[in-house]
């Protein structure tokens, strides 16, 4: 076959599988899993009962399946809500601010490696969108555009309460991609490179990141540099969340102050774009730290060249990435459900006073550690 | 007191006036000579229970509830000047037994105590007595709710009672006459049923019978209570002994609304209370007006309201098409009547209206015969006979109004005419207003066949309204607001108990936009409300100079002199002079 | 008022660095999480939990047996032993019922009724249970002991006309209740 046919077609075919018949289910089920996990938080149940109505037919039980088919049910009343335009917005940008917040967090997904890669009619596709040298790079120039959907809506919103969610989270995710930005330039010191399939390769090669516990990543070196690399993690993921507006950073859409934040004055689907852009950030954030930090789609322990070694070994390596990426999002939702939100001057403050410094200073500290290891 | 430098006594300065200084609860009042003490206490705004006692009948004073302290100045020794103080009254000697104050008259210097430990006592002592026999039927009796054994109990009463024995069992539920329910378990005697019969009825029907505990009211044997102002008894009733078979289980008393207005069933306007809940009238009292009907009113005209949720009310315009009735709008069907009517000579026109609508309706009736150039406007006269009491021989409400709107003394004398010109064919066009015609107006079938074109305002399905071509739902009297004057020439004001059902409306709003439907003038140039077309009215009319809706007293004003009076009031008044009432 | 002043307590650098409260709280939720999935969460035995957290399933598992006497629930009429309704129609529940969710219209006894002499009944007499905020005026204002709140909860209906109660389905829930003061046995 055509290689270059194999290329267009295997390019759609991740296009498709990757983003929308993985990352939107997951979307998804991260509402659902949202709402089950804070329910087991709180004492209380959670969603268990959308399923099947058979009784609706005739027969004594329904078929439940434990809630899961609670975010079809979600999905479809989103479907059939009025759409609704308030006569006082700005059209134009009242519409355009959703799709503004959820296509950059769905682009941003093509430079992320979901797996080692498959050999199909002998070509050895990866099973990455977009293998391109400058990965994380990508991911942080799209992703702060997902910042004009935000201040758009709150601005074409017309309503107070809307323009201080907005305004809000303008400030936040300015704020908070400098320490985002400067807390990975020593991860990617080490790494010595911007391709982020490369950098799992690198990480299944020498031992993941913040675990170098096979390969050579036992070396006095690499625990050395365990500490600088401690502290981007935290800065990176703690940014993460404020990157993400969730608890506790949801200021912008704080329910206490400003009824719904930016999205005050969204309802229907327009409401479950910012919905699904606001989990899909999620997502992504969580796939960034898992590709960065925790080896990405690698096994581990020396395992990895076997498994690739398959011919649809990459498939296996996109389920242990899909399992890393899900405990994040776990944990996310824990946080979520465990911490209470930050003052907006608290937040301000960690943002340039801490965040901002530990990052600059960590990269000095990495610097100073990797020349005294060479 | 033949010294002029001293100054004259308070006892003399009230003679001059016919008056005598009268002290209660304290304070020194002057009230006319001759007043019986519980009208004294009422000047004084001091609020006397009593069950018996009625202004307007004799005082038998047997309920015994009106009981107060009295004291007079004591009797100086022969030969000694009695003494005055520094105020000018003399000492007042207290009496150490009270006395009912419904039957004894003021004199100069008395004392009233209508409060303190004697009277408190006497009133619960009273009560207690009055309540041993009484039932406790309240969740089941009508008076409940406005029923002075249940007030007086709470005031005055001592809420609870030490009669272990059993009570006595009188008759219940006895029909005593077609409208009237007697219970005798909840009597209390008071008499005033058998007064009203007797004295202002005169038709005494009720009696005691028994003695002591078992005393019972009850109805001559071989008689009924079937007198025309029998339902006043119903009224008069201090508790729940007596009750209206038309009110009877109806509704409780507090969820009615009271609205005062008058009676339009004759000429003499009696002043009445409509009480409604919702839309729908459940009872009509008489409203005391001692220049109209005192506190009376006669059965046939309380019982005979048009409530807007009866089943025969028009609701809707209709249109005749092909002999059918075709429910339409407004706009349609003020449209169609000022086309046919453009069809028509002016002389070809006639306008009937009612002696029984408002002075506003008859009004616009008159600027619409103005507009269309008529000259054949009449209302209908009703001529009966007047039952001496408060029924007066002019069946309409209205006539005086109509005479001095249309400034004719006989506002009914075109009617001859008017059926005269039907019958011989100059006539084509008759527009008749909340008048029945075949009744009292004298038409029969063949002549509103005759007509080529019938419109009318009716506010019942009748016969005239279904010969009409085209058909105004109008409103019944109780969801009027207008003004009428009564035969006696007062001025009195209609008020709305209700709203008209459906589409219905007031004439005087149908007529205007009639008017408007045939000049093509502008609507805002039209009166938009009732007070303002009555102010036009105020100033269009000299009679009613001033006496625009707002500007109307409560009990009415006299416009005009008829020379008419009211048989009822004349035999009060004689009564009054002769003592046996206080009027 | 005194002016208090409060001073912030003084944070050691442990506390100040926010870490160690938020792993203990992280743990404090994770503890639950475990205790509710093992179906031990605190209480959950005398709420007869369902098995996940505090709980209870509601049409599978209700709490029926455990209402208490005084629980306000349906507002119903009801019979005595004498198969008398108990109601005569005095409408102090209509003048009470503070959201206007009863509409009585009041009857006479036919006189060929054994409870003649009891004069009056309603005639109709609908609780509008769409209105209903089940606050038991009605019941502690009757003077008949004719109306009462019983311990159903669960009205349902898919149109507003299956709210309303009529006097039929009001007598059906209420059913008979004895040991009631019978005061209309005197009347002759």
């Amino acid at each position: 076959m055509d290689p270059f046919l194999i290329l267009i077609i295997s390019t759609l075919v991740k296009i498709i599988g990757f983003t929308f018949m993985l990352t939107l289910p997951m979307v998804a089920y991260a509402v659902y899993a949202e709402r089950r996990v804070s329910a087991i938080i709180q004492d209380r149940v959670g969603p268990n009962r959308t399923g099947i109505p058979l009784t609706l037919f005739g027969f004594k039980k329904d078929l439940h399946f434990a809630g899961l088919l609670q975010p079809l049910a979600d999905g479809l009343k989103f479907f059939l809500k009025e759409e609704h335009t308030p006569s006082h917005v700005r059209k134009f940008f009242f519409w355009i601010a959703p799709v503004l917040t959820i296509v950059p967090a769905l682009l941003t997904l093509c430079v992320i490696p979901f797996g080692s890669s498959v050999t199909v009619f002998g070509e050895q596709i990866k099973l990455v969108i977009a293998d391109i040298d400058a990965g994380p790079l990508f991911i942080f120039a799209i992703a702060s555009l997902s910042v004009y959907g935000i201040t758009f809506a709150g601005w074409a919103s017309n309503n107070k309460y809307s323009f201080f969610g907005g305004v809000r989270s303008c400030a936040q995710m300015i704020s908070y991609e400098i320490a985002l930005g400067l807390s990975i330039i020593p991860v990617l010191m080490v790494f010595g490179q911007l391709n982020l399939s490369d950098i799992v390769q690198y990480q299944a090669d020498h031992g993941w990141l913040l675990l170098p516990l096979w390969g050579d990543g036992l070396s006095t070196e690499r625990i050395l540099l365990l500490i600088p690399l401690v502290i981007s993690f935290v800065v990176f993921t703690i940014s993460i969340f404020a990157e993400t507006n969730r608890m506790p950073f949801d200021l912008p859409e704080c329910e206490t102050e400003l009824v719904g934040g930016y999205h005050t004055e969204y309802s229907a689907m327009k409401f479950a774009l910012f919905f699904m852009g606001e989990y899909a950030a999620m997502i992504v954030g969580s796939a960034l730290i898992v590709t960065l930090f925790f080896g990405g789609w690698s096994i581990g322990f020396g395992a990895d060249a076997a498994v690739a070694e398959m011919a649809f070994g990459g498939l296996i390596h996109l389920g242990v990435f899909l399992a890393k990426v899900i405990a994040f999002i776990i944990f996310f939702i824990w946080v979520r459900w465990t911490l209470p939100r930050f003052r907006y001057d608290q937040l301000m403050k960690l943002g340039w006073v801490v965040f901002f410094e530990l990052a600059l200073v960590n990269v000095f500290l990495t610097a100073g550690i990797m020349m005294l290891i060479n | 007191m033949s010294d002029p430098t001293t100054t004259q006594l308070p006892k003399d300065l009230a003679a001059e006036n016919g008056m005598v200084n009268v002290q209660i609860d304290g304070h020194w009042i002057q009230v006319p000579r001759g007043t019986r003490m519980i009208e004294a206490c009422k000047i004084a705004e001091k609020e006397i229970p009593h069950y018996c006692y009625h202004s307007k009948l004799s005082s038998p004073g047997n309920c015994r509830m009106c009981l107060v302290q009295m004291g007079m100045p004591p009797r100086p020794a022969p030969g000694a000047e009695p003494e005055y103080n520094d105020d000018g009254y003399q000492e007042i000697g207290w009496m150490p037994r009270p006395v009912i104050s419904c039957a004894n008259t003021v004199a100069e210097n008395m004392g009233i105590r209508t409060s303190g430990e004697l009277v408190e006592k006497c009133r619960e002592g009273v009560m207690e007595f009055l309540l041993i026999n009484h039932p406790l039927d309240c969740p089941i009796c009508d008076q409940a709710g406005e029923c002075s054994l249940q007030e007086f109990s709470v005031g005055y009463g001592k809420g609870q009672s030490r009669f272990k024995e059993d009570k006595i069992k009188k008759p219940k539920n006895v029909k005593i006459g077609p409208r009237i329910r007697l219970d005798d378990e909840r009597c209390i005697m008071c008499s005033r049923c058998i007064r009203f019969m007797d004295e202002v009825a005169d038709e005494p029907v009720l009696g005691f019978s028994e003695r002591g505990t078992h005393t019972t009211v009850g109805i001559f044997p071989g008689k009924e209570l079937d007198n025309n102002y029998g339902l006043n008894t119903v009224d008069l009733c201090p508790v729940g002994a007596l009750t209206s078979n038309d009110f009877r289980f109806q509704m409780r008393t507090w969820f009615l609304k009271e609205t005062d207005s008058i009676d339009t069933h004759c000429g003499t306007g009696a002043n009445i209370t409509i009480w409604t809940r919702g839309n729908k009238i459940f009872r009509i009292t008489p409203r005391q007006n001692d220049e109209v009907n005192s506190c009376w009113m006669p059965d046939s005209h309380r019982l005979n309201y048009i409530c807007p949720t009866d089943e025969d009310r028009l609701t809707a315009c209709l249109i005749k098409a092909d002999g059918v009735h075709e429910e339409t709008c407004w706009e349609s069907a003020l449209e169609a009547a000022s086309e046919a009517l453009k069809q028509f000579d002016a002389s070809e026109i006639a306008i009937i209206a009612s002696g029984s609508q408002t002075n506003e309706e008859l009004f616009m009736m008159l600027t619409l015969a103005t507009e269309l150039g008529s000259e054949h406007l009449s209302i209908v006269a009703r001529d009966q006979a007047s039952d001496n009491m408060l029924i007066s021989s002019d069946g309409n409400a209205n006539s005086t109004g109509a005479k001095l709107i249309f400034q004719n003394s006989a506002p009914s004398s075109q009617l001859a005419n008017i059926l005269e010109g039907v019958r011989n064919g100059s006539i084509k066009a008759v527009i008749a207003a909340s008048e029945n015609l075949l009744e009292a107006a004298g038409f029969s079938n063949e002549d509103l066949e005759a007509l080529e074109l019938l419109i009318s305002i009716n506010s019942q399905a009748n016969a005239t309204a279904q010969a009409s071509d085209i058909v105004f739902p109008g409103a019944a009297p109780a969801e009027k607001r207008g003004s009428m004057v009564n035969i006696t020439g007062r001025l009195q004001r209609l008020n709305a108990a209700c709203i008209p059902p459906g589409d219905a409306r007031s004439d005087w709003e149908i007529i205007r936009d009639l008017i408007l439907s045939i000049s093509g003038e502008v609507a805002q140039e039209a009166p938009q409300s009732i007070d303002a077309l009555s102010k036009i009215l105020a100033s269009s009319i000299p009679e009613f100079e001033g006496k625009h809706l707002t500007a109307i007293s409560d009990l009415g004003d006299i416009v005009a002199e008829t020379g008419h009076s009211i048989p009822l009031l004349k035999r009060e008044a004689e009564r009054k002079a002769n003592g046996e009432i206080v009027g | 008022m005194a002016t208090i002043k409060v001073t912030r307590p003084k944070l050691s650098l442990l506390e100040k660095l926010y870490f160690p409260s938020i792993v203990k709280g992280m743990f404090v939720t994770f503890k639950h999480a475990v205790r509710s999935l093992r179906g031990k969460s605190i209480g959950g035995d005398s709420l007869n939990t369902s098995g996940l957290g505090v709980t209870m399933q509601y049409p599978e598992q209700k709490w029926d047996d455990h209402l208490p006497e005084y629980y306000r629930g349906v507002p119903t009429l009801v019979t005595d032993e004498q198969d008398r309704e108990r109601c005569v129609s005095c409408q102090l529940c209509e003048f009470i019922c503070p959201p206007k969710a009863i509409a009585i219209i009041p009857g006479e006894i036919d006189s060929d009724d054994p409870w003649a002499k009891v004069e009056k009944r309603p005639k109709e007499f609908d609780i509008d249970m769409t209105r209903c905020i089940y606050c038991g005026m009605c019941e502690e204002v009757c003077p008949e002991q004719a109306i009462f709140l019983r311990k159903d909860y669960a009205m349902t209906g898919l149109t507003r006309a299956d709210m309303v109660n009529d006097k039929k389905r009001l007598y059906e829930i209420g059913g008979v209740r004895t040991g009631l003061v019978n005061k209309w046995n005197d009347i002759k």
